[in-house]
């Protein structure tokens, strides 16, 4: 098609414009690429929270190391709701897509029980090895690991809370376009979330217990 | 022809008309990305504990398994194609893993060096001693 333009100038008025050519793009477009850049850089942020954990991994001033901390099969149960969770927020943008109430929110139900279970799992890991004394004072190590892990809890519990404000505005406004837009926004947060936590079992407790 | 928007926006399946919509094939594309997370997941616990490997190369292989999983959340949950309605979400996501890459890679490369060129702790105490 594009070749066709160059041809003569009677096609040119007839091809597809580009992009640019277009006008402005709709909103839902600039508001989800305007999300992304967010999810980008709040991804930098998680970043450098991975270079400091990765510098700081062995410095355990006398204290336990991941080896003798981490739980795998509490690890392996998190990742499985995290990713259950993710699973479960995709199928409710489909219902909110085709606009079925009852299916979006079955699927944000499901998501938001798979999400607290998660940070259920996490606030138990936490005060556990608070309560052995591994507490993020103990050594560089564990501090950087509790930064890092929980700055994933606090981004996954603003996560839910946000969750439950946008079912409530389902309830209220209906499948608006404001509201689909924001329900856009919230899947988008959801699946960065899950692939910040795949480098976060990955790096953290896969790594931490091989050495 | 002319209300085909040539951008998607971020997380949004192909509008392209060809392309049927249909619930079942929505459903099908996040079906396969949760199988292949799902295997990809299990294969890194299974490096991560198996004998059966060389121990040098597992944190490579673990590695390689979470990249890859990322790129399964980002094709079959985020839709991120190399479409030309993707281009400005693909050169965003670019430079985002650019920026990640160098504060990553330049903080450990850095850290490693100082290590390296740091006096031992026992030359240390000797130099402070003196004074």
């Amino acid at each position: 098609m594009n070749i066709a333009i160059a041809v003569d100038d009677e096609i040119r008025h007839e091809a597809l414009p580009s992009a640019s050519e277009l006008g402005p793009a709709t909103k839902r477009i600039v508001v989800g690429y305007g999300f992304w850049i967010f999810l980008l850089s709040d991804i930098v942020m998680f970043s450098a929270f991975f270079a400091a954990y990765a510098v700081l991994a062995h410095a355990t001033a006398g204290g336990p190391s991941g080896a003798q901390l981490f739980n795998q099969s509490s690890v392996a149960i998190e990742t499985a709701c995290l990713l259950a969770s993710s699973y479960t927020c995709g199928l409710m943008s489909m219902a909110v897509g085709s606009r079925r109430y009852a299916a979006t929110y079955l699927a944000a139900l499901v998501t938001f029980v798979l999400g607290a279970c998660f940070l259920a799992l996490e606030v138990r890991e936490f005060t556990g090895m608070i309560a052995m004394g591994a507490g993020p004072q103990r050594s560089a190590f564990l501090s950087s690991f509790f930064t890092l892990v929980s700055c994933h809890g606090l981004h996954v519990t603003v996560g839910l809370v946000w969750l439950a404000v946008m079912m409530a505005q389902v309830a209220v406004k209906g499948l608006s376009a404001t509201v689909e837009r924001r329900l856009l926004c919230f899947s988008l947060f959801w699946h960065a979330l899950d692939i910040v936590w795949v480098w976060l079992f990955t790096v953290v407790y896969l790594m931490g217990v091989l050495s | 022809m002319t209300d085909t928007q040539y951008d998607r926006a971020p997380g949004d399946a192909s509008t392209l008309p060809d392309v049927e919509r249909g619930t079942s094939s929505g459903a099908l594309v996040y079906t396969i990305g949760l199988v292949l997370a799902v295997v990809l997941t299990a294969m890194s616990f299974w490096v991560a504990n198996t004998s059966l490997l060389w121990v040098g190369g597992v944190s490579l292989g673990l590695t390689v398994l979470a990249i890859a999983q990322m790129g399964v959340h980002l094709v079959f949950f985020l839709h991120v194609t190399t479409g030309p309605d993707n281009t400005n979400n693909v050169m965003a996501l670019a430079f985002g893993v650019l920026i990640v890459a160098l504060v990553v890679v330049g903080s450990l490369l850095i850290m490693a060096d100082l290590n390296d060129n740091m006096m031992p702790a026992t030359e240390l105490m000797n130099l402070q001693m003196q004074h």
